[in-house]
């Protein structure tokens, strides 16, 4: 089987990996990164919602092999040691999370519009959230959490 | 506990740094050694004989290391899958009760029903042999929904059910509401349908099967709501190994909504099959396969009268039911359309006479169990459309007809005519909060802005009531249940004071491990950081019956309770000895024992310490140690209550519904930790609107499912949902230590009924009276278009 180097979560990993090889299964089966999620098998629940390159992006829709030489973040690459990222701190701080399936993805796509826009509004952040499903929250709390997360990544109080 | 973890506190919750981290441990994380894995191949056909299944091919790809078929488990001696409740027929004889093989044998009879299971090496080795075992299949006409499945000439799922009726069940008294009808000023009909529909927990179900040959011992990794019940039935039922030697894992679980609950052949298959091959079997359910695999929620076809004297008080109510209960019985299947729905038809109005008769369907569809609220969403929606349809019969409001008619606070204990007794409630505080809180003054204001903006603005209103914290034993049992259904909690006090508790109730989002540990704070004063909520294993926990029907903290919390309640009197004890006085005036307050009157105390923790190092201890009459265990079977059923209000635009020119406000109050008991509460409120109201506006589970007549995955079956998004307006009225439940009541459900029961009645509302002024749910653009610019053309007719 051919071999892939994939840098993750700002480490260098060589593995064997068929060219049919989805991202997300190079990260949960082979890096054993179980932080990403598959809740879906056409691209529609964002429960595997990576970073590449700073970019979010549906580990689902993407080859491994098309990662390769990119920088890709997971949920597990987002803290810093022992300390929450200001968006993880805020789904905790406003319950924006129940079961956990979906809360990977959730805060992954979150931060990246957050890079985006500096202080989303509730309908920016609801539009951002199409491409995440939660069955948990009503999105109640999500929304509540990425515009509290917001000020977090800007110095405020998550 | 005054204070900042008890009871009452909106606690962060402790399991959210795992779930944040992507260290969450759910069944498909787990990898043993030497895993291997299995992928089903399942009918594509809704009805089918099997007639033959070559695995030749199959099992000689590379990596396969089996290919089993249901004669595979005939040989075996694998039991069917059993159902969990008999329902009696009207004349007293047991339901039409068929078999539910593991893996199909002759017959399949659902799209999805499995045929054959293949093991290998890799998940993709296990893929592509699957699609190499070549399956015959001799395609017989299917009763593909309820409607096909009730004409006349029907094709028969069952042989052994004419007309292809399971049962044929009543409830209510028919004689004392023929006579409440005879006397009406006004009768009232409906006939409508509760939509069919997908239950879709973000975590796919999945399951990992280890045999471990040294000790004879099986271990199952499973995506379960209840860990022990599925052992039990493994036991009992279909692998008939005894429980001493198997163990049920459910890890983290990523959302049940019942779809969870219940025993599923998979499980079955992969711990017979790791004997087989001797290694772990593990399957993964993709989400198209969940769409035609997870038993499915609703389906009902209702016809309704209500009686109405002519001072607009209901005297009577008729209920006709076809409920839909697919091709195999799952676990709780015939309990949910009778004991959860049949017996909740009198909501939370005074009714002197019901009568409600249920005829249970099987289709060639999946089967259809509890799904969020379970029966109590059917009957809500049912009550709910009838009084807003008698209110516009009548010219009452619909706010004052409810008001008439609701169980006034005087009235608990109120006996329904369908065998429930209310224990508590105040419906009219629910109703007053939630109009306030609404702002409902000013709804014409709102109205008329809408109007000005070209949208048509739609109020709804639903007063409903459910029964949850199930149950107690011995009346479900006379009710066919065949299992208890008590909790049991495992308070380990240990030497230095900190505490574990084993639940035998299970967490998928509630956060259990939160609230149950604010429990043990309030109780023994020590911090929940402290504390640890031991759930989903059954080889730690004594024994449960999980998490289901809004009961893990009515039944489940409940039996903490009573284990603290042993642990706080045996610390008497051990205290009084320690301070050399009676027990009879030692007093346990905020952590510590207090020789009642004095400054003598010893701390919780130097007691603990004492129960494991007992030196100077009462050792002749306390034992050493401080562990109890508590079973509680609940006296009642709790009955939580409110009021939903909806508020919903719609644009005329496309039909998009937009809900545009939604204001609760409900009285789901004493809150332990009001964040939880709300989000439970909060991820129930989105299912209930996702029901009302759409989501849908649509099987054709020939029992194909037309919409299997995300891209064709409507899931509420971020955007499609507001923020919810979430208010609590406590009335305490009378009859748990706690007074809790349950939440896990209201959103879902209460808010159907409200955004249609807010849809019709909005459409009332063109003339339309009646839309299903899901209420979906074309669905409702239809119905604006027949509108119009009628209208134009007339005129």
């Amino acid at each position: 089987m051919p071999k892939l180097t994939l840098r993750v979560n700002r480490q260098t990993h060589t593995i064997d990996c068929s060219a049919s090889t989805l991202l997300v299964e190079a990260l949960r089966e082979q890096l054993r990164l179980t932080g990403t999620h598959v809740g879906c098998d056409t691209s529609q629940c964002g429960a595997c919602t990576v970073h590449v390159d700073g970019a979010s992006v549906k580990s689902c829709t993407m080859l491994a092999v098309e990662a390769e030489g990119a920088e890709i973040t997971t949920i597990e690459g987002l803290a810093d040691g022992d300390k929450l990222h200001p968006m993880q701190a805020a789904f905790q701080e406003h319950h924006g999370l129940q079961c956990g399936f979906c809360t990977p993805g959730m805060v992954m796509s979150a931060v990246d519009l957050c890079k985006r826009v500096k202080a989303p509004s509730e309908p920016e952040v609801r539009t951002w959230l199409e491409g995440n499903l939660c069955r948990c929250t009503g999105y109640h709390n999500i929304v509540k959490a990425v515009m509290a997360g917001a000020d977090g990544m800007n110095g405020g109080k998550p | 506990m005054s204070g900042a973890e008890g009871i009452g506190a909106s606690v962060r919750r402790k399991e959210d740094r795992r779930f944040l981290l992507g260290k969450g441990r759910y069944t498909d994380d787990i990898v043993l050694p030497d895993q291997s894995y299995a992928v089903f191949v399942r009918s594509p056909y809704a009805h089918a004989g099997i007639t033959s299944i070559d695995t030749r091919a199959a099992c000689e790809m590379p990596g396969v290391l089996a290919v089993l078929t249901g004669k595979d488990t005939v040989d075996a001696g694998l039991g069917g899958v059993p159902c969990g409740w008999l329902v009696k027929n009207k004349d007293g004889s047991n339901m039409v009760e068929p078999p539910h093989p593991s893996l199909a044998v002759d017959v399949a009879r659902h799209v999805g029903d499995p045929v054959a299971m293949v093991i290998a090496t890799s998940k993709a080795a296990a893929r592509a042999a699957a699609t190499a075992v070549a399956v015959d299949y001799d395609v017989r006409p299917a009763a593909g929904n309820l409607d096909t499945a009730t004409a006349p000439g029907a094709p028969l799922v069952w042989d052994a059910a004419p007309g292809n009726i399971c049962f044929d069940w009543h409830i209510g008294d028919p004689a004392t509401t023929d006579a409440a009808f005879a006397k009406a000023a006004h009768v009232v009909e409906i006939e409508l349908t509760n939509s069919r529909v997908a239950p879709n927990a973000m975590e796919p179900r999945a399951a990992n099967g280890h045999f471990e040959a040294s000790n004879d011992q099986y271990t199952l990794y499973t995506t379960s709501q209840n860990p022990h019940l599925t052992r039990l039935l493994l036991a009992a039922f279909t692998l008939h190994v005894p429980e001493h030697k198997l163990r049920v894992v459910a890890p983290d679980v990523g959302g049940g909504f019942g779809s969870k609950i219940f025993h599923y052949a998979e499980e079955l298959l992969v711990l017979w099959a790791s004997k087989k091959v001797g290694r772990p079997v593990k399957w993964t359910s993709e989400r198209m396969e969940a769409f035609v695999t997870d038993a499915h929620g609703r389906d009902h076809h209702s016809k309704a009268q209500l009686a109405v004297d002519a001072n607009g008080k209901f005297i009577g109510l008729r209920v006709a039911t076809l409920a839909n209960m697919g091709a195999y019985l799952s676990t709780f299947a015939p309990a949910v359309p009778t004991y959860l729905y049949a017996t909740l038809l009198s909501g939370p109005y005074d009714f002197p006479a019901i009568y409600a008769e249920v005829k249970a369907i099987f289709t060639n569809t999946v089967a259809v169990d509890a799904y969020r609220g379970a029966g109590r969403p059917e009957a809500a929606y049912l009550l709910e459309r009838l009084v807003d349809k008698a209110a516009r019969q009548l010219g009452i409001d619909r706010i004052e007809l409810r008001r008439k008619n609701l169980i006034q606070p005087s009235q608990f204990p109120y006996q329904t005519q369908v065998a429930l007794q209310y224990d508590i409630g105040d419906y009219q505080a629910t109703l007053d909060m939630a109009l306030e809180r609404n702002d409902h003054a000013h709804y014409e204001q709102r109205r008329q802005a809408s109007a000005k903006r070209g949208k048509l603005r739609g109020f709804g209103i639903s007063t409903y009531i459910e029964a949850c914290g199930i149950a107690p034993s011995a009346l479900v049992g006379a009710l066919g249940a065949r299992a208890g259904l008590y909790e049991a909690a495992n308070v380990r006090v240990h030497p230095t004071g900190s505490v574990t508790v084993f639940t035998g109730t299970h967490s998928h989002g509630q956060g259990h491990e939160t609230t149950f540990a604010q429990l043990i704070a309030e109780r023994l004063g020590v911090s929940i950081q402290n504390v640890e909520i031991v759930h989903g294993d059954t080889d730690r926990i004594p024994f449960g019956m999980g998490t289901y029907g809004s009961r893990s903290a009515a039944v489940g919390g409940s039996a903490i309770v009573k284990a603290l309640d042993k642990i706080v009197d045996k610390g008497k004890k051990i205290a009084a000895h320690l301070l050399e006085a009676s027990v009879a005036d030692i007093e346990f307050k905020d952590g510590q024992y207090r020789v009642v009157g004095t400054d003598r105390v010893k701390a919780f923790g130097e007691v603990a310490f004492a129960a494991y190092v007992p030196h100077n201890y009462p050792i002749d009459t306390v034992e050493p140690g401080l562990d109890e265990s508590a079973f509680y079977d609940p006296k009642n059923f709790t009955f939580p209550g409110g009021t939903h209000l909806v508020e919903v635009e719609i644009d005329p020119d496309t039909g998009v519904v937009e809900v545009v406000d939604v204001t609760i109050a409900d009285d789901v008991g004493v809150i332990i930790n009001p964040m939880i509460v709300d989000g439970q409120a909060h991820g129930g109201l989105a299912q209930g609107i996702g029901q009302a506006l759409y989501e849908e589970a649509v099987y054709d007549s020939e029992g194909q499912l037309a919409n299997d995955s995300y891209l064709t079956y409507t899931m509420p998004r971020a955007a499609d949902l507001p923020m919810f307006k979430v208010g609590n009225h406590v009335t305490a439940c009378t009859h748990n230590p706690l007074g809790v009541k349950g939440v896990g459900e209201t959103g879902a029961i209460g808010v159907p009924p409200a955004v249609i009645g807010a849809v019709l509302d909005a459409l009332a002024p063109l003339g339309v009276t009646d839309i299903s749910m899901p209420a979906t653009p074309e669905k409702v610019w239809r119905a604006i278009q027949a509108a119009k053309a009628a209208t134009g007719k007339k005129a």
